[in-house]
Formats: structure tokens, sequence, C-alpha cells
């Protein structure tokens, strides 16, 4: 046996997942544009001259460039290096009176033929408000995802997660910032360096800034020590990413090693603002560790106001902007709450930030934050990152107010009721005594703890206690309490007025909260119970907006893509419609997948918040709300939203693949038409041809008497063959609309005469008398002739003429007359009647005979064309009663079929009558 | 030969020879001469050069429109003319008789049709001194007198029936249509007005034939106008 080698092998091979991982990545790399980032420690060290020294050399190797935006800030060497290369004019942007210069990325996308590569200086730059994007950054992903190379620079002062550090080392805070998960898309790093002396030099020697902001910025920013510390950062900033780099290589590579990182980090966001460093912190360590890490926000029963939840949506999307995961969970113990998601997800560390909160209110909730959380936290590692700004510790407790009421107003409510209290409780108190009066005080706090939010009612258990004991509590006029039973009394008094009043409030904010989750609820059931119960789209979105306009206080509109088309059409249901901008904005919403408008990153200025449809890999759709823009949208709300729009992706799938299924139905019915008419039509005429070319062949060697009886075959199949032709080419005039009735004064006399006329000529024999069966005729008689059966006219010779195409109406009653013939048995009478409703302005025709009748289920499809009656006789196509009604509308008129009284069948035709002018007697 | 110069001579224009043939074959057997153009311009030619007795021109010719040649034969001749042909809508029948044609026979058509429409036609062309008194049925029409009497019986036409009457029995088994009745019998301007004509005509119907119901002799041209036949 030879030794296993294959296992042996196996053991080095890297991980599936991890190959796929990094497979993907390349993928997307081939596709996407490549970044390259000239990085460096603070302005002035020369990233855009060496980027515009690499422009050059690329120049001369022939790339297709372009400068989409480079700031020389006037350096003379820099600005030489420009010479030469293709510059994109920039576009000018007026903001409050001030033109400013942006880059142009409309224009740069339009540019044909498309360069290769485009320079776009200062990364973490923030565009005037108005643009496409509100950063620059932005700008640059749109270029990398359209497949164009971008050369670009960077501080690393603008490092989201390096700001704070920059802020700490300078002192000076920085506003404009780039993700990391930005920075993580570029391509290839090239880090300029300079050693700090040569760059105060250079400073000195006004290479850097121009004039006397030379020296302001010396003293502030480029200070020695600064600036070996600010090396010092974007050197080992570096550092990390090729280390992670490598990581990356090793792991798309044979594994070797144990991956030491099982570590996953969680960290808990509040609104606070050091929250922000919180996250800031955590992603450092998740970094340095190669973990993952979660944020998580816990959303207690009470409400935040609106600035705390504004400030809260920013700090959890910083952390998704810095590549947590986020995670929003709701409970009122804060410490078990993040105990559990840590498991959940197995973090194994959990970051908070220090306790801001007063000690006492610690021993009532059973000990601070971090010791509640060390006494369940098991085997996770709790770091407690001190809080920086102590200073914001006294403005976060005021925000912990509800935000029901305005709190001016509650203060004063609760100011009334104490007094109005106190007022007749100075009546009282002769007859009640004072215990009573506190009884009465206990129970007006806890009547404003339903009205009024935690802090006014705390603010009133303080007041009432301390107003009872002044004013009240013997000694009167003191704070002094004498007796230990009124000690006792206002201690109690005072703990259950507090307790009542926190616990009263508690329940009031749970119940608005669990207000607010069932609202969402209930809206999402009504939405998906509206939806399964529409028929059609039209009527799925109509309901759905119909929903929307009210939940969101907003007015909601859609946008669907036709059949795939390469347009958005706005759905007629919507509430409003979309100015051309605003189009623009659901256009790039849909093109790119993503959202788009107010409340994202992608053209925030807009006035609508844009969701695209998502179904797969492609959007179907933009779902639109549209708030004032004083109003604003809640997390909860846009969450809401996109479950809409989710729902309403589904149901145009469902509908699409319904209407393809429709179509799929249709497409087997005409199918099965198709194979009737052509049954029918082969069939048609290839019987009498066959009888024509047998008769003709016979007719020559034929006897006189087989011969006479050749011919009469042979007229019969003709006749047979003309009836067909004019029986489709009518059909085919009616169905391309190129019938146009000529109407004219009739005499139903004349075209019913006439109809008799071409049925007798030919359909019997000339001398044949027609309204009775022909003793001496030798011959069978013809095929749908009127000869055997006895016809019965009643048209009264007072008929008034009235208007109609003679012609039509001469080939409705001769076609009448031969489907009543074709269908009865012979010898069966045939009626045909005529007379004016003068009530109802119309003549009537009918043609009814003793026949079997009409069976119920076959008169619904009487008039369709191709339709032959079951148990109809050989011949015919089925046209005659289609063309019969399509001539009798064409006039303006109806044809109905119904039971004939005594049996049989009968179809009446009525026209529009109006009595003719007058007919001068001479 | 006067056997063979008394054969009407019957100029067939139509570019389907199978249709010239069966034409040919069923007009020699009733005894005419035919000759063939299976042009436009041909058949002028041909009518011009042989002066037949009468023609039959299909509509729809190679080189131009049956109604051109038509126009431009009435410019010079007043030749009897048949037309043939598949078009079977009112408007082109009437604007064949009105372009001058005499009758106008729809494809598929019957022998017996075609020979009766045929004689008809040479009836026509040669106009003895019109006869001052017709009979057909019981009915006397005296043209002098302005009479018509069944057996004996004055049957006291109007003015207008007697025109109409009159006017059908000078077109006598060819179509007159509505405009030309309307017209020469109201006046110009009346061309429209159709009831008038269909209100007279009952009327005449009334008095003439035995059964209004079904005439025999005053027959209506579904959409284009009356013909009188006596057949």
């Amino acid at each position: 046996m030879s030794d296993p080698a294959p296992y042996d092998a196996s053991a080095n091979r890297p991980s599936p997942d991890a190959l796929l991982a990094a497979l993907r990545r390349d993928e997307a790399r081939a596709r996407r544009g490549q970044l390259k980032v000239f990085f460096g420690m603070c302005p002035g060290v020369g990233k855009t001259y060496a980027m515009l020294r690499a422009a050059q050399q690329e120049l001369r190797d022939g790339t297709d460039l372009v400068v989409g935006l480079v700031e020389t800030h006037g350096r003379a060497d820099t600005e030489a290096l420009l010479a030469g290369l293709p510059i994109l004019p920039r576009k000018p942007v007026t903001h409050r009176g001030t033109v400013l210069h942006e880059l142009d990325l409309e224009a740069l996308l339009a540019r044909q033929p498309r360069p290769k590569l485009v320079l776009v200086d200062e990364f973490a730059h923030t565009n005037a408000p108005g643009s496409r994007h509100p950063k620059r950054y932005q700008d640059v992903i749109e270029l990398l995802d359209a497949g164009l190379d971008v050369f670009t620079t960077l501080n690393v002062q603008h490092i989201e997660s390096r700001a704070d550090a920059v802020r700490q080392i300078t002192g000076a805070t920085v506003h404009e910032t780039v993700p990391d998960s930005v920075f993580e898309l570029a391509d290839q790093i090239e880090l300029i360096d300079l050693p700090p002396e040569t760059l105060l030099e250079r400073l000195r020697e006004g290479k850097v800034y121009l004039g006397d902001r030379a020296t302001a910025a010396a003293e502030g920013f480029f200070k020695d020590a600064h600036l070996t510390a600010l090396r010092e950062l974007s050197l080992r900033f570096v550092a990390e990413r090729v280390d992670k780099r490598l990581r990356e290589l090793r792991a798309a590579g044979p594994v070797q090693t144990v991956w030491r990182s099982g570590e996953r980090l969680l960290v808990a966001v509040g609104p606070s603002p050091s929250s922000t460093q919180l996250v800031r912190w955590t992603r450092r360590m998740a970094a340095a560790q190669g973990a993952a890490w979660i944020a998580v926000s816990v959303e207690s029963s009470r409400p935040l106001d609106a600035e705390g939840r504004r400030r809260l949506e920013q700090n959890l999307a910083l952390a998704r902007e810095l590549g947590a995961e986020i995670v929003v969970t709701h409970a009122d113990n804060i410490a078990s709450a993040l105990i559990r998601v840590a498991l959940q997800n197995h973090a194994t560390q959990i970051v908070v930030g220090q306790s801001r909160s007063p000690r006492w209110l610690d021993f009532f909730r059973g000990g601070s934050l971090v010791q509640r959380l060390l006494r369940r936290s098991g085997p996770i590692d709790i770091y407690v990152v001190p809080s920086e700004r102590a200073a914001e510790a006294a403005r976060t407790w005021l925000d912990l107010r509800p935000a029901a009421n305005s709190p001016a107003h509650e203060y004063a409510e609760v100011a009334v009721t104490l007094a109005l209290l106190t007022l007749a409780g100075w009546f009282v108190v002769p007859h009640a005594g004072y215990i009573s009066i506190g009884l009465l005080y206990l129970l007006a706090v806890i009547a404003l703890s339903l009205r009024v939010g935690r802090w006014p009612v705390l603010v009133a258990g303080i007041v009432s206690a301390l107003t009872w004991n002044f004013l009240f509590i013997p000694p009167l006029f003191t704070f002094v309490i004498e007796k230990f039973e009124d000690g006792l009394m206002f201690a109690t008094y005072f703990a259950v007025a507090l307790i009542a009043g926190q616990l009263t409030a508690r329940i009031r904010a749970s119940e608005r909260h669990e207000r607010l989750r069932e609202e969402r609820a209930t809206a999402l059931f009504h939405l998906t119970q509206a939806l399964s119960a529409a028929r059609t789209l039209d009527d799925a979105v109509f309901a759905a907006l119909r929903q929307a306009d009210p939940l969101f206080a907003a007015k909601t509109a859609l946008l669907l893509d036709h059949e795939g088309g390469n347009t958005l059409t706005a759905h007629f249901a919507g509430s409003f419609t979309l100015t051309e901008k605003e189009s623009g904005v659901a256009d790039w919403a849909w093109r790119n997948r993503k959202k788009a408008g107010r409340f994202t990153d992608t053209l925030p200025s807009s006035e609508g918040f844009y969701l695209p449809l998502l179904r797969e890999d492609q959007a179907v759709g933009v779902f639109v709300v549209r708030v004032a823009p004083e109003a604003t949208l809640t997390l909860a709300q846009r969450d809401l939203a996109e479950s809409f729009a989710t729902q309403l992706a589904l149901v145009i799938e469902r509908e699409q693949l319904r209407a393809a299924g429709d179509r799929e139905k249709l497409l087997a019915e005409s199918d099965k038409l198709h194979r009737a008419l052509l049954d029918g039509v082969s069939h048609e005429l290839k019987t009498p041809l066959a009888v024509l070319g047998a008769a003709a062949e016979n007719l020559a060697t034929a006897d006189a008497p087989t011969r006479a009886a050749l011919a009469t075959e042979i007229r019969t199949a003709t006749r047979r063959l003309n009836r067909l032709v004019n029986n489709l080419l009518d059909q085919t005039r009616l169905e391309s609309g190129a019938l146009k009735p000529k109407l004219d004064w009739c005499d139903a006399h004349d075209f019913v005469n006439a109809a008799l006329d071409g049925i007798r000529d030919s359909g019997t024999p000339p001398g044949t008398v027609i309204l009775g069966v022909d003793p001496e005729s030798s011959a069978p008689p013809p095929h749908d002739s009127l000869a055997d059966h006895p016809l019965e006219i009643s048209i009264p010779d007072d008929l008034p003429l009235f208007r109609a195409d003679t012609a039509l109406m001469e080939q409705v009653i001769a076609n009448l007359l031969l489907n009543a013939a074709h269908h009865t048995p012979a010898a069966t009478p045939i009626f045909l009647a005529a007379g004016v409703d003068h009530a109802r302005a119309r003549v009537f025709f009918t043609v009814a005979d003793r026949g079997p009748g009409l069976p119920p289920a076959m008169r619904d499809r009487l008039f369709q064309k191709f339709q032959r009656g079951d148990e109809a006789r050989a011949g015919g196509l089925g046209l005659g009663l289609s063309i019969i009604r399509g001539f009798v509308m064409a006039q303006g008129g109806e044809i109905v079929a119904g039971e004939n009284p005594g049996g049989g069948a009968v179809f009446t035709v009525y026209l529009p009558y109006a009595p003719h002018g007058n007919v001068p007697t001479e | 030969m006067t056997a063979v110069a008394a054969k009407p001579d019957i100029l067939v224009i139509d570019d389907e020879i199978q249709i010239r043939r069966l034409l040919r074959l069923t007009l020699e057997a009733a005894g005419h001469h035919v000759r063939e153009a299976e042009t436009g311009a041909l058949g002028l030619n041909e009518a011009a050069v042989l002066r037949p007795d009468a023609v039959i021109l299909d509509l729809s010719l190679p080189d131009m429109s049956g109604l051109d040649v038509l126009r431009r034969l009435r410019e010079w001749s007043q030749l009897p003319v048949l037309i043939l042909s598949v078009r079977d809508g009112e408007t082109e029948k009437i604007a064949a008789l009105d372009a001058g044609a005499d009758d106008y026979l729809t494809k598929p058509f019957g022998g017996g049709e075609l020979l009766a429409r045929v004689r008809v036609l040479l009836r026509r062309a040669q106009p003895a001194a019109e006869p001052s008194i017709t009979r057909f049925g019981d009915i006397e029409v005296d043209f002098t007198k302005r009479t018509v009497t069944r057996a004996g019986t004055d049957l006291h036409l109007t003015v207008k029936e007697y025109a109409l009457l009159r006017l059908l029995l000078q077109h006598r088994g060819k179509v007159v249509t509505h405009r030309q009745l309307l017209r020469d019998v109201w006046g110009p301007g009346h061309e429209e007005d159709t009831h008038y004509l269909r209100v007279h005509m009952a009327n005449l119907r009334k008095k003439i034939e035995a059964a209004a119901n079904a005439p025999a002799f005053l027959k209506t041209e579904s959409g284009i106008g009356y013909r009188f036949t006596a057949e």
C-alpha cells in the first residue's frame, strides 16, 4: 500500500470559501476601474505632485487620461506638471452667491471615447450642495463602477477611523472624512513620505501655502511634534493595510497556520456623541485584530426625542460605513440585551462607553451597566472606553425626556395642578387633617404621571413633598419634621411618588412603543392583504399607494419599467408627479439598484426618497416617498418604506409571471383557432375543388343524362366556393375596418326581394317555385337552398323607408334565411317578418324557424367567428352569423338570437329608424 | 359570306386568357363573333379599327384601368359596353355606370346571364325608330298619348311615375342609377333625395306589378339603381 498522499495534499489546500471570495474580488476588480491613492500624512508632502508625475508617465505610455480635477494651490512646480495633460472643464455650482467649481461627473461619464484614467484630487472633499453626491469619493466610486481608473490623493487625517487620533494630536477637528470601507477600495496605495524637517523647510520657502496663510498654518497644524505624530500615524496605517492584504493573499493561498481570529467585537451604540468615538475605537480594535465587529443599538421602551434619534442613526450609519454589522434590538434591560446579542453572534468582546448615569440611578437598576454586564458576561471580555467629553453628560441627561409634549407646557401643567391643590388643601386641612392632604398630593402626582413626562413628574413629586412638609406638616412653615411617624410618612410619600411616577411613565412609553410597532405590523398586514386581494397590477399599486400616503404622511408614487424597457414610466396611481430633475434621481436609483434621494448619500438634496424595487438581479421599478421639506421620515418609517418596496416588487413579479402565463394561454388558444381555421378552410375549399375536378374529368366521356347531373354538381360546387370566398372577404373587410356602409333610404321590400332573387338565382334552377318544394325537380335540392322550406313573409306594405345600406341588408337577410334553412329539417317553415317599433325608434326584421332551436350554451358564442352549430351539417366555416352581426353593427344596429315561442330559433335584427322628410307628390 | 357578316362582333378586353377562352366558347356557341384584346391599349386600338358591335371590358387590366379605357372609348364612341369584373362593390359599379358603361356583371357569372345581358346590349345598339307603343305583360304604354293601361284600363300614373317608367323603358334591360333617375325626373340638385325615388317607385310598382312585393318588371339593383326587364 502506498502512502495516502492525496490526504497530505488536501491539508494544504485553500478553503473553497476563501478561494471563491478571492475570485469574486478579482472578478469585481476586473470590471471596476482601478483606484490608486497617493497617500500622505498632511498637506504639502507632494501628493498632487506625485500624482501628476505618474500621470505624465502614463501619458507617455499612451494611456488615454483626463484631469478631472486637480488643485495646484498655485504651486509653480505642480502647475508645470499639468502642462500637456488634457483637462476637463470644471462645473460651476452656485451656492449662496458663491460660485464653486466642482468635478463635472456627468461630462466625464458622457465623454466619448471614455478616458481610461481620470485624475481626481482630494478624495475626501465635500461637494457643493446640490451636486449628485455629497462627497467626492462617491463620485470616484461611480467612476470606478463605470470602469474608469482613478488616481486620487488623501491625507491620513481624512481617514474616518483615524480622525479622532488626528484631532487628539493636532487639536483640529476634521470634518471631511472618508469611510475606511471606501478606502479599502484602493487597489494601490502610494505613500508620499517626507521628513518633517524637510516639510517645514518647504513651508518656510512658501512652497506649500501662499503668503500669510503659510505662517498661520505653520503655527497651527504644522508643528514639528504634530508632524512626527502624523507621520507615524500614516506610516502605521499603510503598514496595517499592507498587513491586511498580505493576510488576504495568505487566505487565498494554502492554509498553513491556524487563523487566529475567532475574535468578534460587539460595541453598544447609543445616541450620545461619545458613541461616535466608541465606534471608531472599536473599528481600530477590530482592524488590528482582523476581527469582525457588530454595532448594537438597544431600543428601550423609552422613546428617544428627534435629536437623539438623529444622533443614534448617525452613529449607526458611521458604524455601517466603517464595516460593522448592525443589530437593533428591543429591550428595557440594556445589559442583558447586549449579552444576548453577543451570545447569538458569537461575540468575544463587548465594548461599552463609561457610564455617565448618576450613581443613585445605578442603584435602582441593580448596578451600573458595566457592573451588570460583568455579572453576566461569562467568557466574554468587556472593554470600557472612557468618555472623552464629560461636559456632554449634562446635556445627554436632559435628552432622556420623553418627546411627546413641549416640556414647558408640561412643567406649567405640574405647577398649576400643585398650586390649585395647595390652595384647596388650605381650606380642607382644618376638616380632614394634614395626612389626607398628603394622600391628595400623591394622587395628583400619579394622575400627573399619566399626562406628563418623567422629569416633570419627578419635579412634581419633590415639590409636592416639600410643599406638604412646609405648609401642612407641623410645625408649619418650616421644613422641620418633629414627629417620627411624620418623618416616616414623608419618606414613604417621597419614595412612592417617585416610583409611581417612574412606573407610570414607563408603562406609558412602552404603550406608545407598542402602538408604533403595532401600527407598523398592521400597516404591513393591510398591505399584504390588499396586495393579495388585488386582481391586477394596477389594483395592487393603487391599493398600496393609497395606504402609503397616510402611513408616511407623505405623497408617494411608483415608477415601473414596462416589459423590461429602457425607461421608467410613472404609474397613474401616484399622488404626485415627478419633476424632470426628480425623475433623474429615480432613474439613478433604478439603474444602480440603490436607494437615492433624501435620507441617503446619493443626491440627498432631492425632494423624494427613492427605493428601487429589487427582484433578483434587476430593479423593476422605483417607489418614491416625498415628505414635506420640514418633515422627516424616522428610521422605522424608512424601514417600513423598504418593506413596502419589497412587497411591491413581489407583487410585480407575481403579475409578470401571471401575464407570461396568460400570454402562453392566449398563444395556445390562438393556435387552436388557427388549426380550426386551417382545418375548416382546407376542408371547405378542397371539397368543391374535388367535385369540380372529378366532374370535369367525367364530363367528356359521360352520356347526356349524367352530363346534366354533373353540370348541376359543378354549379353547386362553384356556388359553394364562391360563397366561401365571399364570406372570407367580408370577414376580412369587417376586421380590417375596410367596410364602410353607405346609408341610404331603403325600402325593405327592395332588399328582401333582391335577397330572395339572389338565393333563387344561385340556389335553385330557374323556374323553381321558391316557396315550396318543386315536385318535378329530379335533382337533389342544391346545398343550402331554401327550396325545401316553405317561406312565409310578412312585411307590411306601408313599412316606412329607413336608412340602411341596401346591399348589406340584402346579404343579412339572405344569410339569415340560408342559415335557418341550413340548420332546420327539410319542409319545416321559415318565417320572415318586419315592422317598426316607433316607441324605440327602430325597425326590426325577424327570421324564425321551427327547427331544434339554439342550445343555451351556444347562444353566447353564436356570433363569434368559426362557430358552427354542434350538430351542423357539413359545410360552412361558421362565418355566416359573425358576418351578419358585423354588417348589422356597421349600420348602427344590433342582432339578437332567441327562442321562438312554440319551438325553434328566432333571429331579430334591429336598425335605427327616423322618418324621412316630405316627398313632393308632383 | 353574308352569314358571317350578319354575326355580331364582340370585342373582349381581358388579360385573363382563361376568361377570354370561356367567353369565346360561350359567345361563339350563341352565334357571336369574338375578338380578343389583352391590354387596354390594344383594346382601344381594336375598337377603333374593327368597330365591333359591343365590348366586354374587364376593370383590372395590366396597362391601364378599365375605367380609363371606358372613358377614352366614350370620347368618340357610343358602343355598348358590358363591364365584367371581380369587384362587386356598389361604388365601383356606380362609377363604371356613371362613366358610361351600359351594364355591369360580376365574376363569377353564369353563361345564361352573360348571354342575356349581351342580347340586351346588342338590341340597344340598333335602335330602330323608337316605337310609340310598348307592351309588357298585360301593360301597354303609349308614349305619344302618354297613357299606361292594363287590359284597356287607364292606370292613372302621376307625372313623376310616368317619367320614371319611361326612363326605365328607354334603358330597358339596363341598370339606371339612382343618380340618373333622380336628376332626370326631379332635376339637378335632387341627386341625393333617394327617398323620393323609393316612395314613387313603390307607388309605381303597386300600379304596374301584379305583386308589388315580387316585382316582375321593375327590378331593384341593390345600392345601385333600377332595371326594367321583361324577360
